[in-house]
C-alpha cells in the first residue's frame, strides 16, 4: 500500500507488523487511547535486598527467558559497555529470540553480531544502528525484523504497550543500593538518563547496573528506587572517553562555515527570530558553528533565547553561560561540558517522552521555533533520510530528528550538495526517515531552498535578500550536474527493517542489500 | 587587449588540479581567480594525470564567472610545453609561468601559447600569462618581465623559493620580503601591470594572516595567493571599500567633475584639499566598490 509519502509498503508487513502506513504528521492528532502499564512487585519486607551478585543473578531473579524483551539506553554513546555485558550473559544462558530494545545502538555494540547470527536475537528495536549492526541487518542475518523509530516514537511504543519490555537494564553512573539512580558522577558520567526513564516506568522488571554504588539516599534521583527491582555493580559501565567525547574544535572547514553562515541568515531573517525564541541544534560542524553564530547576531541585537533543546554540546551551553539563553532543556549530553553545565540552576534535565512523545499532551518539540539539522539525503519532496546510506547499508539512527522537524516552526536541515561522489538532493532519497511535510529550509553549500509549502519562510527571505535561494529542483540538477546522476541502489525482496513514522505508523521500509549488478549483465 | 587583463584578482586561490573534490566547485566560496597548480602540489609520476583532470575540468565544469588560471611546471623541466597545450585546449583563462627570471621567458610561453591557440582553435590572445617571481633576479628582472607580453596581467611574488634565494626563511613578520615586495609594486605600476602577494600558509594563524593582508593592500598590492578558501572572506574584506570611502570617492568624482567644468582646479571636500590628481584615484575605489558587490553606478 502506498502511503503519504509515496512509499509502497508491503502488505505481508503490514500483517505482521499489524501497524498501517503513514498517513500524514496529524494523522492521530487528538486519538483517544489508553496507556499501557507494567506488571509490578511490591516491596513491603524492609530487609529485602535488591543487590544481586552479578548480571547472571539480575537475569535469574528477573525469569529471563526465551522470546524476551531487553532494553538499554545510549547515553553511554560509542563508550557503552552494559549492553554487550548483558547480551554476553544472556548467550551464555543459551536463551534465544531475544528482542532488544535499545534507544540507540552504535559501533560499541559490534559483538552483538554473532548473537544475531545465531539467533540469539532475533528483533531489534532502535532509533538507529552504526557499525557493523547496521550491516548484519542490511545483509539479512537478523531473523526478524528491525524497528528504527525516533527518540519520541520509542517512548510512544513503549507507553502505548507495542513495545512490552520484560527487563530493563539502566546504566547509571552513580546508584545505591536501593536503587536511585544518577546520570552525573561516578566514572561514566553522562550526565541525564533522559532515555531510560520510560523503561523504568514500563518494564516489568528493572536492574540498574552501577561502577559506582553510593551510600543511601542518591538524591535527587533520576531514576527513583520505586521503579527498581535489582541493583548490580560491576567493574565498569563505560568508557569515559567515548562517552562524552570532549569539547569538539571549532569546525575550520569553509564549506560547513558557509553553510552554517547561510543557515544563521534563515533563522535572523525569519519572523520567529526574537527576545525568548527557542531553538534546537545537533552536534555537526556546520550546526555548532551556526549556533557561535547566532550568538554574536544574539549579542548585536540583544535577543535572548527562550529555551534550548536536545542532545546539549559546548556551543548551546555557553549560551547558557553567558546569559543568552535562559533556559536548557537536556535529553542527552555530548561533551563534557554539557556535563559540567549541569550544576547551572536553569540547565534542566527532560525525560525523552516529555521531550518528544508525540502521543502525550504535547511535547516540548511542539513549541519549538527553529530546529537545525543534518541529513543524509534530502529528495526534491524534501523527504530527509538519516538511516539508510546512499549505498542500502543501516548506517545511522533517526535520533530526535522525526520529533524535532514536525515540532518547529522552522525546520532547516543542513545537507552538503554532495557527499563525496553522491548527490545528497536527489529526485528520491534511498529511505525516507522524516517526511518532507516537516522540512521547511535545506541548506547547502550552492544555495538555500525552501519547501513550497512555506510561502511565508520563502517570502521573509527574498525579502531579507540574505542567502542564494534556489529551488529545491535546481539544486538537484546542480548536484548531477556535477556528479550525473546515480543508477539507485539495488535492492534484494526481503524486508529486513521498517522505518516507523513518530506515531507509529510505517514510513517505509529498508531491503535486504545485494551486490551491485551491471545492467549489461541483468540484460 | 584582452577585456580580462585588468579583471578583478583580489583573491587567487591555488588547487591541486589532481585533486577533483577541490576543483570540482572552488566558485562557491567566490574567489575572484582560482590557480589550478600542476606544480608543485602534483608528484612528478603523476603530471599526466593530474593534466587530465585538470582538461577535463576546464571542459565540464561551470565555473561562475571565476578566472581559472593553470600554474605550468617550471621552463626547466619537460612537462611545461604539455602542460600548455592542455590548458590552452581546455579553455584556461591564463598561465602563470613559475620561477620567471627574465622577460624572454614570458616570450617563449607566449609562443607557445599562440601555437596552441592555433592548434586547438582557441580565440588569438584570449589565453593571459602571469608571472611569479622566485628569485633575486628575478624581482630584480620585475620591470622587463613586466614589460615582456602585452598577454602580461601581472606578477606574483612566491615568498618561499624567493626567501631561500636570499639565503633567509619566512620570520613572519615581513621583513625579508620588504624590498621584493616594494620593488615589485613599483615595477608593476610603473608598467600599468597587477601585483600580487605571496600566500601565507600557515592556517592556524589567522590574525596573522590578516595582519599580511593589511600590509599588501597598504602597499597598493591588487591581491593575494591564497591555499585554503578560509582565507578568502578576510582578503575580500580588508580589500572591500568601507563606505565612507565610497561616499568620499563619489563626492570627489561629482566635485572634479563639475569644478573643471567651471575651470576651477583646487577645491575641498569634507574638509580636504583635493585636485584632479585625487581623481582617478576616486574612480578606482568605485569600480573596486562596484566589483566587491558593496555599490551600483548612482548609489549614494
Amino acid at each position: 500500500m502506498i502511503n503519504a509519502v509515496g512509499r509502497d509498503i508491503p502488505e505481508e508487513i503490514l500483517e505482521i507488523t499489524g501497524k498501517e502506513v503513514f498517513q500524514g504528521n496529524f494523522y492521530k492528532d487528538g486519538v483517544e487511547f489508553a496507556e499501557a502499564g507494567p506488571v509490578t512487585r511490591p516491596v513491603m519486607n524492609n530487609h529485602h535486598n535488591k543487590l544481586v551478585k552479578d548480571i547472571h543473578e539480575a537475569l535469574v531473579k528477573c525469569n529471563a527467558h526465551d522470546g524476551m524483551t531487553v532494553s538499554f539506553h545510549h547515553h553511554f554513546r560509542e563508550g557503552d559497555l552494559i549492553v554487550c555485558m548483558v547480551m554476553e550473559e544472556i548467550h551464555k544462558m543459551g536463551l534465544k529470540d531475544i528482542t532488544i530494545c535499545a534507544s540507540s545502538l552504535g559501533k560499541a555494540h559490534d559483538a552483538l553480531v554473532p548473537m544475531i547470527e545465531d539467533g540469539t536475537i532475533t528483533n531489534i528495536e532502535s532509533s538507529g544502528v552504526r557499525g557493523k549492526i547496521g550491516e548484519a541487518i542490511s545483509t539479512g542475518k537478523l531473523k526478524g525484523l528491525a524497528t528504527m523509530r525516533s527518540h519520541g516514537g520509542r517512548v510512544r511504543a513503549i507507553t502505548t504497550g507495542e513495545s512490552k519490555i520484560d527487563i530493563a537494564f539502566i546504566g547509571a553512573p552513580t546508584c545505591d543500593d536501593y536503587g536511585n539512580c544518577r546520570g552525573i558522577g561516578g566514572k561514566a558520567d553522562c550526565g541525564v538518563l533522559s532515555y531510560a526513564v520510560v523503561d523504568s516506568n514500563q518494564a516489568h522488571y528493572c536492574v540498574a547496573i552501577t561502577d559506582c554504588l553510593v551510600p543511601f539516599p542518591n538524591f535527587p534521583a533520576h531514576i527513583p528506587m520505586t521503579k527498581i527491582d535489582y541493583v548490580c555493580v560491576v567493574d565498569e559501565i563505560g568508557v569515559p572517553s567515548k562517552i562524552a567525547t570532549g569539547a569538539a574544535k571549532p569546525t575550520t572547514d569553509q564549506r560547513k562555515l558557509l553553510m552554517a553562515q547561510y543557515c544563521t541568515d534563515v533563522v535572523v531573517n525569519t519572523p520567529w527570530f526574537k527576545d525568548g525564541f527557542s531553538y534546537q541544534t545537533g552536534v555537526g560542524g556546520a550546526s555548532i558553528a551556526s549556533t557561535i553564530y547566532l550568538a554574536e547576531i544574539m549579542r548585536e541585537r540583544n535577543i535572548k533565547m527562550g529555551f534550548g533543546v536536545g542532545g546539549l554540546t559546548k556551543a548551546m551551553c555557553q549560551l547558557l553561560e553567558d546569559g543568552m539563553a535562559r533556559v536548557l532543556l537536556d535529553t542527552q549530553d555530548f561533551d563534557l561540558d554539557a556535563v559540567r553545565s549541569l550544576k547551572n540552576p536553569n540547565h534542566h534535565r527532560i525525560a525523552a517522552g516529555l521531550y518528544a512523545n508525540p502521543m502525550n499532551k504535547g511535547a516540548v518539540v511542539n513549541k519549538l521555533d527553529y530546529v537545525v539539522l543534518a541529513s543524509l539525503e534530502v529528495d526534491i519532496h524534501f523527504n530527509c533520510n538519516v538511516v539508510v546510506g546512499s549505498d542500502g547499508m543501516i548506517t545511522g539512527a533517526q535520533g530526535g530528528h522525526p520529533d524535532t522537524a514536525q515540532g518547529a516552526k522552522c525546520t532547516i536541515v543542513i545537507c552538503p550538495l554532495l557527499q563525496g561522489r553522491i548527490p545528497a538532493i536527489c529526485t528520491d532519497v534511498t529511505t525516507v526517515t522524516t517526511p518532507g511535510e516537516s522540512i521547511d529550509v535545506v541548506v547547502t553549500d550552492y544555495g538555500v531552498a525552501v519547501n513550497p509549502a512555506r510561502q511565508d519562510i520563502l517570502e521573509a527571505l527574498k525579502a531579507a535578500d540574505c542567502v542564494p535561494l534556489k529551488t529545491i529542483e535546481e539544486l538537484r540538477d546542480i548536484a548531477y550536474g556535477i556528479v550525473g546522476e546515480p543508477e539507485r541502489v539495488q535492492f534484494g525482496e526481503r524486508v529486513v527493517g521498517i522505518i516507523e513514522a513518530r506515531d507509529g505508523t510505517i514510513m517505509d521500509v529498508v531491503r535486504e542489500i545485494k551486490p551491485f549488478e551491471f545492467r549489461e549483465s541483468i540484460n | 587587449m584582452n577585456p580580462n587583463k585588468k579583471r578583478l584578482r583580489r583573491s587567487m586561490m591555488f588547487l591541486n588540479a589532481q585533486k577533483p573534490g577541490l576543483i570540482k566547485d572552488p566558485y562557491i566560496y567566490k574567489p575572484d581567480s582560482i590557480i589550478l597548480d600542476l606544480e608543485d602540489a602534483v608528484a612528478m609520476k603523476e603530471k599526466d594525470a593530474a593534466r587530465y583532470s585538470l582538461f577535463h575540468a576546464l571542459r565540464e565544469i561551470d565555473y561562475h564567472g571565476v578566472e581559472r588560471v593553470v600554474r605550468i611546471n617550471g621552463l626547466d623541466t619537460e612537462f611545461w610545453v604539455e602542460d600548455v597545450r592542455c590548458a590552452v585546449a581546455g579553455g584556461a583563462d591564463a598561465i602563470r609561468v613559475p620561477k620567471v627570471e627574465r622577460a624572454s621567458d614570458i616570450k617563449m610561453v607566449e609562443n607557445a601559447i599562440i601555437s596552441c591557440e592555433n592548434e586547438f582553435g582557441v580565440e588569438p590572445g584570449r589565453t593571459l600569462i602571469m608571472a611569479a617571481l622566485e628569485s633575486a633576479r628575478g624581482v630584480l628582472a620585475a620591470m622587463e618581465i613586466c614589460e615582456s607580453s602585452e598577454r602580461l596581467f601581472g606578477i606574483a611574488l612566491s615568498g618561499g623559493d624567493y626567501t631561500k634565494d636570499l639565503q633567509t626563511v619566512i620570520s613572519g613578520t615581513g621583513i625579508e620580503m620588504m624590498g621584493a615586495r616594494q620593488h615589485m609594486i613599483i615595477a608593476a605600476r610603473a608598467t600599468g601591470v597587477q601585483c600580487f602577494d605571496t600566500v601565507f600558509t600557515n592556517l592556524d594563524d589567522m590574525e596573522g594572516f590578516r595582519k599580511d593582508v593589511e600590509t599588501i593592500h597598504t602597499m597598493g598590492f591588487d591581491g593575494k595567493s591564497i591555499v585554503n578558501p578560509r582565507q578568502i572572506p578576510i582578503v575580500h574584506e580588508i580589500y572591500t571599500p568601507k563606505p565612507k570611502d565610497i561616499i568620499f570617492a563619489q563626492k570627489v568624482v561629482k566635485e572634479i567633475e563639475e569644478k573643471s567644468a567651471q575651470g576651477i582646479g583646487v577645491f575641498t571636500v569634507d574638509g580636504k584639499m583635493i585636485d584632479i590628481a585625487f581623481y582617478d584615484g576616486a574612480k578606482r575605489t568605485l569600480e573596486l566598490a562596484k566589483a566587491s558587490g558593496v555599490y551600483k553606478e548612482g548609489e549614494l
